[in-house]
């Protein structure tokens, strides 16, 4: 096994670890990542369910478009995709929503 | 009709951040609108503010000269701006932004648009399941935030995408199950000379099959992902041989994993154009409909300019020459003087690149064998969880085009606009209803074209505001 493409995961220096909550439980983020991020991290896939049918959804497009990861954050619909998290932030999943 | 800026750029990528440094360097006052906090787009995307220090590569180095560039220019960039309408009023532009909940208005003389592409995943039974990433999306992970998709992952897509995601999901020292590609080995060799016009980038590429080869991960040439299965997450990813139209034949074969990336191609974003006033027309080779533009930016319509993948498929090298080629033509419209020798060098860079572009690009078109993988509860509209049953009964029914079929069942009404849908509704009318491929236009952009808040839209609206007339004597 000869590998071409070094693991450089070690390389990566990140900013301090924050907690927030998702659906009531703690989770943690480092500070300036998105929700999504975060989430993805700690194996929160499901962020919300689908209209329709209440089936399991989560991140899918990664970059603003497809709406899949949006969550309610003070009341308002919010894509988890780009929002940063900060300290004590308060997420829910939509449930069957937007 | 003054106008704020001269030229307004729509989309802060390797073609618009280059068109507005042209035009910028012309003498016109530009301004450049990005979703995005910093230039780059989603090719040469900044990293996260939460990324201390890490390892550089060739994208991540190419979107910090760019937003160095972009710094060091006159250009007034309006980052974390979302156009959301686009009007022509009297002889300027004017366009609608929404920053953060506030809505804005701004006005140009001309209009560059660069909305770059936007990515096609063909849906298969168990895509909505939450593990599974477009092709392109996972991208951004890589690029943003230097996360994986998953612990052990499954890439699956034509052209060279498929083999980019897996070389950085290796370079983030991630786990891949195998990499599944419908395009034939055969199908790569041939593509070769026209990717000789980019040695550079031909020769990265071969690094990354290289790299799976030597380290004992599985390529699946001719092979598509036909299904995912898991609930809450992904468990496993199921996959067939494909004939050369990319139609499943043979058993189904099963492999572990909790993560899948699904990508079929990349499509030019022209809801801008459309809103513009642009027609559209069907370009298989340039990744489908597409504006009439010219090798320098130039449309139908005066004033308005569209460069990068959003004029057709070509890739970032492409893309970086059209943009600056675009901004020449804007500002030489204002009276800037234009060297012919730039002029025509551009022109031949440009063609160039556009010959690697369209040979990559034609290795990731979809093939009509694609609409054999969907079952009739294999959901199309992720938005409003419609199935491929509900979309070809309402096609048999009468509703030839997207736009009946948008109007019937809501399929592009939900909150992605139809980005994730659109083009797999066009291809099943044609499916269902034996049309030639590119017969059947997407639905007609509307206003909003990304989601605003309603108390942006209604602005200080005030109850105590409305004029209430006195009640008529009796």
């Amino acid at each position: 096994m000869i590998r071409l493409i070094r693991d450089r995961s070690t390389d990566i220096k990140r900013t301090r670890l924050l907690t927030f909550h998702f659906d009531g439980q703690p989770v943690q983020a480092h500070e300036g990542e998105t929700v999504a991020v975060a989430l993805l991290r700690a194996g929160q896939l499901t962020t919300r369910t689908a209209p329709n049918d209440q089936a399991p959804r989560g991140l899918f497009c990664c970059m603003g478009l497809c709406q899949e990861c949006v969550v309610v954050i003070d009341g308002r619909v919010t894509e988890a995709c780009r929002r940063i998290v900060t300290d004590g932030l308060v997420v829910e999943p939509t449930n069957g929503a937007p | 009709m003054t106008a704020d800026c001269d030229i307004a750029v729509l989309g802060a990528g390797p073609a618009g951040a280059n068109a507005a440094i042209q035009a910028a360097t012309g003498g016109c006052s530009v301004v450049l609108l990005d979703e995005a906090a910093q230039p780059g787009g989603q090719v040469w995307r900044a990293k996260s503010t939460s990324i201390l220090s890490a390892p550089a590569n060739s994208e991540s180095k190419a979107g910090d000269a760019l937003r160095r560039a972009v710094n060091q220019s006159d250009i007034t960039h309006h980052g974390s701006t979302r156009v959301w309408q686009i009007e022509r009023v009297d002889d300027v532009w004017r366009l609608y932004l929404l920053q953060g909940n506030q809505t804005e208005k701004m006005t140009a003389r001309a209009l560059i648009l660069a909305t770059g592409a936007r990515e096609f995943v063909h849906p298969i039974p168990g895509w909505t399941t939450p593990g599974v990433h477009g092709l392109a999306g996972a991208t951004a992970l890589f690029k943003d935030a230097l996360i994986l998709p998953g612990k052990n992952t499954v890439v699956a897509g034509a052209g060279p995408l498929a083999f980019f995601v897996a070389s950085e999901i290796r370079r983030l020292g991630g786990q891949i199950a195998a990499v599944i590609t419908p395009n034939s080995r055969s199908e790569w060799l041939r593509a070769i000379p026209a990717m000789s016009a980019r040695p550079d980038l031909l020769a990265r590429g071969a690094t990354w099959v290289a790299d799976l080869m030597t380290s004992g991960i599985p390529i699946h040439w001719r092979h598509a992902v036909t299904a995912v299965s898991g609930t809450s997450q992904v468990d496993a990813v199921h996959f067939q041989r494909v004939s050369p139209d990319w139609s499943p034949v043979d058993k189904v074969r099963t492999l572990n994993a909790d993560s899948l990336c699904l990508g079929h191609g990349l499509i030019p974003d022209t809801q801008a154009a459309q809103l513009a006033g642009l027609e559209l027309t069907y370009r298989a080779e340039l990744g489908g409909w597409v504006a009439r533009v010219a090798p320098d930016g130039i449309t139908e319509v005066k004033n308005l300019f569209v460069c990068g993948d959003g004029a057709g498929i070509l890739g970032a090298a492409a893309a970086v020459v059209q943009g600056r080629l675009a901004g020449l033509a804007a500002a030489t419209g204002f009276g800037a003087q234009r060297s012919e020798n730039l002029y025509q060098q551009l022109l031949s860079q440009h063609a160039r690149a556009a010959r690697f572009g369209r040979a990559a690009t034609a290795l990731a078109l979809p093939r009509p064998g694609l609409n054999r993988v969907a079952t009739p509860n294999t959901i199309i509209c992720r938005c409003e969880s419609l199935t491929l049953a509900d979309i070809r009964d309402e096609i048999r029914t009468g509703a030839t085009s997207t736009n009946a079929v948008k109007a019937g069942l809501r399929a592009g009404m939900g909150p992605c606009g139809g980005r994730y849908c659109q083009t797999a509704v066009s291809r099943l009318i044609e499916h269902t209803a034996n049309l030639p491929e590119g017969s059947v236009a997407p639905p007609t952009p509307r206003p909003p074209l990304r989601p605003v808040p309603l108390s942006a839209m209604a602005d200080d609206f005030n109850y105590d505001d409305l004029p209430i007339s006195k009640p008529a004597p009796l």
